[in-house]
């Protein structure tokens, strides 16, 4: 073992009182990253797993690998590659974007734990992931940075740090530079890399799915599609198939809540139905589940234990009407497309309430049965 | 010189908007450039020192429960003399404060200042406060204004700064930050300022 070694000849000099102490917190990070610790827990915690934060975040990682691996696929699909090719376009198109995103998000983050003198949280390193998945592409690197630094400080450092947060820094860091550098966020050009490499076709420019939906009504692509990914759209928010796939990995660790993913799918759905019965929309109301980032936001963001509601009756309020409000924003609004952001950093705010009315009358629920037995 | 602390109090350590919590309406709303922010700075700073000073010289005459309606007329009566001399001299500023020029009555500060210190102070040192307050929420107003033009439309005092050719409709790499445009991001502008000005003044935080 040389690493462990190379790593307790240093520690002294990184602990409290060494030469370089003032970094206790980056040096505990990497140790634990790289070792689990050996410290256990000495006052009397009920432990019925090992499961913690780091290896919560790890299984998302994970559930999130086969969508990030055909959005590169297909970003190199939607410039006229194939194949192998296609795919190696998308890493090396995508990665600096990754990269980018890391090393402002956890730069923050190690910057505010020193401050604070506490451990550096894992929480950023699904966040870090998420950031340039719900991204187009072709967003600049320096706009990344910003939405990055905007949504760590703004969304999540002033609140306490990870799982303080009223909404979901993902979600905060593409809010932010959707509003910010709305051109560069929507319309037709950006949906493609605008990258010439390996003779990759130029200047391909074209709507989205959803444009096409909200504009005409149809799409030029198949159902399926649609529900494989072979769509333009944020880089890894296309394959609905993928995003299932994730979706059921999550569900069978046990890492995302059933009740808020199955519920924000039928609300959306029921919504769809509801207006196609109306004669708002001429499309099927499943369309809603296939395009866009309606799977996506379903699956990984609707689903953080942080943001989400706690209680169990809460999270199929909530999720109902994250599903029933991103359908809403889609089919009425003209001037948003995509309701999916929107409609679960509204439902964020409003979790802590329904949360509380469900606790509420749980509460009342209890003292009337008092008051029968007397 | 007791006075100067009339002066010089509301600039920091008791400043309107970012100690006291007032006037932050109307610190969202102009700010988007700096030219309206500095004549609404301005503005408010006239007529808070005039308010006090009236105030302070009728504070002898006044029956305590008809003094809110005395105080309005007072107010409203400064408010139309300054949106009429706006009008006169930078009719285009005037536009563009719009309808701010008149609710400069309701700004919290104006009241605030006339009810808690020119009803019980000399009209000298009541007019130095009119100022000091009107100055303290210029400044604040001024901060704002410069993140919000310089990154939302890159000028400042309509002076460009961040060259054209950054641009990338001009082949650059550079793009405004539209979002420093909405009221909400003046509203984040205020809270750093509070976040910085609170770790500077330690006194000032809660408990």
């Amino acid at each position: 073992m040389g690493l462990r070694k190379i790593v307790d000849n240093v520690k002294p000099t990184f602990s409290e009182g060494g030469k370089l102490g003032f970094l206790a917190s980056f040096f505990d990070a990497i140790e634990t990253f790289l070792f689990v610790p050996n410290t256990t827990t000495k006052k009397g915690a009920h432990i019925r797993d090992c499961n913690d934060l780091k290896r919560t975040m790890t299984m998302v990682i994970l559930a999130l690998l086969p969508a990030f691996l055909f959005g590169c696929f297909n970003t190199g699909i939607q410039v006229g590659l194939e194949g192998f090719a296609a795919l190696i376009y998308g890493l090396v198109r995508v990665l600096p974007m990754v990269a980018v995103s890391y090393i402002v998000g956890l730069g923050i983050e190690i910057v505010y734990a020193q401050i604070r003198k506490e451990e550096v949280a894992e929480g950023y390193l699904v966040t870090g992931l998420l950031i340039p998945m719900i991204m187009p592409v072709s967003t600049p690197l320096w706009m990344v940075a910003l939405g990055v630094a905007f949504s760590v400080i703004f969304g999540k450092e002033v609140f306490g740090g990870t799982g303080m947060n009223i909404f979901n820094p993902a979600l905060v860091a593409r809010a932010f530079v959707f509003f910010a550098f709305t051109p560069q966020m929507s319309g037709e050009k950006v949906w493609f890399s605008d990258w010439k490499m390996m003779g990759a076709a130029d200047a391909t420019t074209g709507a989205t799915a959803l444009e096409q939906l909200a504009t005409k009504g149809e799409m030029q692509w198949s159902v399926m599609d649609a529900f494989l990914g072979f769509i333009p759209g944020s880089f890894g928010e296309t394959s609905t198939l993928c995003i299932l796939l994730g979706g059921a990995f999550l569900l069978y660790t046990g890492v995302a809540s059933w009740r808020t993913m199955l519920s924000v799918f039928v609300g959306g759905l029921a919504t769809g139905y509801l207006f196609q019965a109306l004669g708002v929309t001429d499309f099927p109301a499943y369309y809603h589940l296939l395009v866009g980032g309606f799977a996506f936001g379903a699956v990984f963001m609707a689903t953080d234990p942080v943001t989400s509601a706690q209680t169990n009756l809460g999270k199929y309020i909530v999720g109902f009407m994250t599903g029933a409000l991103a359908v809403m924003v889609r089919v009425v609004n003209p001037a948003y497309p995509e309701g999916m952001m929107l409609a679960i950093l509204f439902m964020n705010a409003l979790a802590p309430t329904v949360d509380y009315f469900v606790v509420e009358a749980n509460v009342n629920r209890r003292k009337n049965r008092v008051k029968t037995v007397k | 010189m007791s006075n100067l602390k009339n002066l010089t109090g509301p600039l920091s350590s008791n400043n309107p908007v970012i100690v006291q919590i007032l006037g932050i309406c109307s610190a969202l709303a102009v700010t988007v450039k700096m030219e309206p922010a500095f004549v609404m700075g301005l503005s408010v700073m006239v007529v808070t020192a005039f308010s006090n000073l009236v105030m302070s010289l009728l504070r002898n005459g006044i029956p305590s429960r008809i003094r809110i309606i005395v105080q309005l007329v007072v107010i409203a009566a400064l408010v139309i003399i300054v949106d009429q001399f706006l009008k006169a001299f930078v009719y285009d500023v005037s536009k563009q404060l719009s309808v701010y020029v008149g609710l400069i009555i309701t700004n919290c500060i104006i009241m605030g200042r006339v009810e808690a210190y020119a009803l019980g102070n000399k009209p000298w040192d009541s007019f130095l406060d009119g100022i000091g307050n009107g100055l303290g929420y210029a400044a604040i107003l001024l901060i704002v204004a410069f993140f919000r033009e310089l990154f939302g439309s890159g000028t400042l005092f309509n002076v460009r700064i961040i060259p054209e050719s950054w641009y990338i409709a001009n082949g650059g790499f550079y793009s405004n930050v539209g979002i420093m445009l909405f009221p909400p991001m003046a509203l984040i502008i205020v809270g750093v300022i509070i976040w910085v000005h609170r770790s500077f003044n330690k006194d000032l935080q809660e408990k």
